[in-house]
């Protein structure tokens, strides 16, 4: 496989990407998690990026890195959460059977993976436009107007549903 | 060109770490964070398939996937906020209500 600026910056995103994850499970501060997943939300960006998904890399930055991590340090710092405790003995065990059930399931996605064939991107009609708030808007107006309008009543009971919850009195 | 593999492995791991975050951490705000970690894999496999076969449609998922995981995190968190209020922790060990 030659070398290409596409295959580059796979690797810059991609490295940084998996050890900002692994830092959202193994950091004991909820703050350094949130932190670790707004750098996270930024590499997966990227990656978006490369696969000519223009559109949703910006939604991922405004909606992911914008809105939802200032919703999660706005609830860390009102809750003034302290590090995690060290485990009790009888928890350890339960530990490893996550460990173990994570670990199988990444056995059963890597046969599925092998299962794919490795057929190579398609060659897009209009590489300018793939991807685009222009194409992708067309086809949420179009095929998907119905989930699409769906989701806008979700995000109402959602909000109303949010306030409720955390409401002590209405 | 980067074969559509390499996507799907990057997004198998990082469902997997975020499977493991969601299996060990009992602090219920780094649950919720993993479970964001492996919706955004989940999206990273719709992407993928979207650019190998040329179809815009998975960029519409991935954009509803978005959305209900927006909605998810603002009710999630007003429910922890609601469990820290009546019990003064998030670790989920402790809230164990119903199963008692």
């Amino acid at each position: 496989m030659q070398i290409t600026a596409e295959l580059v910056c796979f690797w810059i995103f991609a490295v940084p990407l998996v050890v900002t994850a692994l830092g959202v499970v193994v950091a004991r501060s909820p703050v350094y998690a949130a932190m670790n997943l707004v750098a996270a939300f930024f590499f997966m960006a990227g990656i978006y990026v490369l696969l000519a998904a223009h559109l949703i890399a910006f939604m991922q930055i405004l909606v992911y890195a914008g809105a939802v991590m200032v919703l999660f340090l706005f609830v860390i710092m009102l809750l003034s959460l302290g590090d995690e405790h060290p485990q009790p003995e009888r928890r350890k065990a339960m530990q490893y059977v996550g460990v173990m059930g994570a670990v199988s399931l990444l056995a059963v996605l890597a046969s599925a993976i092998y299962r794919v064939p490795d057929a190579a991107m398609a060659t897009l009609a209009q590489p300018e436009r793939f991807g685009t708030v222009k194409a992708v808007g067309q086809v949420l107006y179009t095929d998907f107007l119905l989930p699409f309008e769906v989701t806008s009543l979700l995000l109402l009971v959602a909000i109303v549903g949010a306030v409720v919850v955390a409401k002590e009195r209405i | 060109m980067v074969p559509v593999t390499w996507y799907l492995w990057l997004a198998a791991l990082l469902f997997t770490i975020g499977l493991s975050g969601v299996l060990l951490k009992r602090n219920a705000l780094i649950v919720m964070m993993s479970v964001e970690l492996m919706l955004n894999a989940a999206n990273l496999t719709f992407l993928a398939f979207a650019r190998q076969s040329g179809n815009i449609g998975g960029h519409a998922i991935a954009f509803f996937v978005i959305a209900v995981a927006a909605a998810e995190a603002a009710v999630g968190l007003a429910v922890v906020i609601a469990i820290y209020r009546t019990r003064g922790s998030v670790n989920v060990d402790e809230v164990r209500a119903l199963h008692e």
